[in-house]
């Protein structure tokens, strides 16, 4: 008897408190997004700049990048989880999970970076040095803004790519979107209703960055 | 003063500048001309340091250009260049373009640098373009734009580099007409052109250019009308 009605609450349908849990679980894939987005693009740029700067740093920061490009996210991701606790320091899911987001976003965004740096034709900054601004008022006023406009619509694939690739982190055992799904299908045996559900949450997240920057690149339209 | 002594420029193995001595006094108006690959962009990027030389010395009013302790933002604001390509910045209106660097490099205020701007536009011309976005306008005035933007920081040497080789024919007129207007005002200009009349009416002296070297200068009519060199004799009946 008891057994049973256990069972029944195991295997029970979808409820709204699920919907809770799913909201929750989306917090969590916005968190680590947002996390690898932000601190990725930042670093991203950076290594984009180092990339042009010298022939030296464009072999050696190239290659280092091109493995984090190149090797599976999620093997990066089950490598550097299980290589702590190997020399002794354990590491949470959602730290190990929010360090190779971050590398493999700036791996990403550098690549941009780089493209928008060399969007600007040589001859432009040529243009602001004979003015006399120094490097760095010519990168700043510039080549950012105009390097920015050319690979705008680059670096927001790059986003939205990381925000659906994050859900690779729930190897790790995160809670993020995708893992709140596979616990609540298996509960509720009803996948239709609940990867639907996951399906416009991560719509959701994503709308943002894809009208912010579509509305961006409109008013950027030199006119 | 711009005074190049014995100038070497070189691209790796390639001599592209092999000994250069020119000076230019305040107030006149030089001409280069010559074949391409010469050498004539080169020396301009020299003059404020775009490039690096490896030989000889250029000074611009006693300031040794290529001396590791000159400041070279500081000596740029004195010499103005506009290039074959007019290099507008394209996320700037035509106003903002002009007051950019007079508020970065000279620091000027926002008003200030819109008060320099709206004067050397109206100069050159395009005193009712000042909100436009500059692609939206056509070679011929984003040069002048690119004219008025060196003038605003109210150089005393102005470099022109092939100003009008990239322009339609129907526009290459306004802007030697602007050109003219600057040397009236008592301009300093280096201009390396393919315009051989324009050379001739409007600079001093004119300078030919082979392969790194001035093979003739000279005032300006007396080079183009009656040249001395074979080598100058064969450029001009080839372009003329
Ligand atoms: N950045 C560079 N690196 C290597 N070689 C260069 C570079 N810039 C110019 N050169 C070479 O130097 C030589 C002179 O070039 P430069 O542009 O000064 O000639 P120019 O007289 O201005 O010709 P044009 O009339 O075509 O503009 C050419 O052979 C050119 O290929
Ligand atoms: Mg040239």
């Amino acid at each position: 008897m008891s057994s049973d009605a256990s069972a029944i609450q195991f295997f029970s349908g979808f409820q709204v408190n699920d919907l809770w849990f799913l909201a929750e679980a989306a917090g969590g894939t916005l968190l680590i997004s947002a996390i690898a987005i932000s601190v990725g693009t930042f670093f991203g740029c950076l290594f984009g700049w180092a990339l042009t700067a010298s022939r030296w740093t464009s072999l050696t920061l190239g290659s280092v990048l091109d493995v984090f490009r190149s090797v599976p996210l999620i093997i990066q991701l089950l490598l550097f989880f299980n290589f702590f606790p190997i020399i002794g320091l354990p590491i949470d899911p959602f730290a190990a999970g929010s360090i190779v987001l971050i590398f493999y976003t700036s791996a990403l965004v550098a690549q941009v970076a780089r493209g928008g740096i060399e969007a600007v034709p040589a001859s432009m900054r040529r243009a602001s040095r004979s003015l006399g601004m120094t490097y760095w008022q010519d990168m700043r006023y510039v080549v950012w803004p105009v390097g920015l406009r050319a690979v705008l619509p680059a670096w927001a694939g790059v986003a939205l790519g990381v925000l659906k690739d994050s859900a690779l982190v729930s190897v790790l055992g995160y809670l993020e979107l995708l893992r709140a799904s596979q616990i609540l299908i298996t509960r509720t045996q009803e996948p239709f209703i609940i990867l639907s559900i996951v399906g416009l949450f991560y719509f959701a997240l994503s709308y943002p960055i894809s009208k912010t920057t579509a509305k961006l690149e409109q008013r950027w339209q030199y006119d | 003063m711009i005074e190049l002594k014995n100038v070497e420029k070189k691209f790796g193995d390639l001599r592209v500048l092999k000994g250069i001595d020119l000076s230019v006094k305040r107030g006149e108006v030089i001409s280069i001309i010559g074949a391409s690959g010469s050498g004539k962009s080169t020396m301009l990027y020299c003059i404020n340091a775009l490039e690096q030389i490896q030989g000889g010395q250029i000074v611009v009013d006693g300031i040794d250009v290529h001396d590791k302790s000159t400041n070279l933002n500081e000596l740029r604001r004195h010499i103005g260049m506009v290039f074959q390509q007019w290099n507008s910045f394209p996320h700037l209106t035509v106003l903002e373009n002009v007051a950019l660097a007079p508020r970065l490099v000279l620091g000027k205020s926002k008003e200030e640098a819109r008060h320099i701007a709206e004067k050397q536009l109206k100069h050159v011309g395009l005193g009712d373009k000042l909100d436009v976005y500059p692609t939206r306008m056509s070679g011929g005035q984003q040069q002048r734009l690119a004219i008025a933007r060196a003038l605003a920081m109210e150089p005393d040497y102005m470099l022109f580099d092939e100003v009008t080789s990239a322009l339609d024919p129907e526009l290459v007129g306004e802007v030697l007409d602007t050109l003219r207007l600057l040397s009236d005002d008592g301009m300093t200009m280096i201009v390396v052109t393919h315009e051989i009349s324009f050379a001739r009416d409007v600079s001093d002296r004119v300078a030919f250019f082979h392969q790194g070297v001035i093979e003739e200068i000279g005032p300006a009519q007396q080079l183009i009308n009656d040249p001395q060199k074979a080598r100058t004799q064969q450029f001009l009946s080839k372009v003329r």
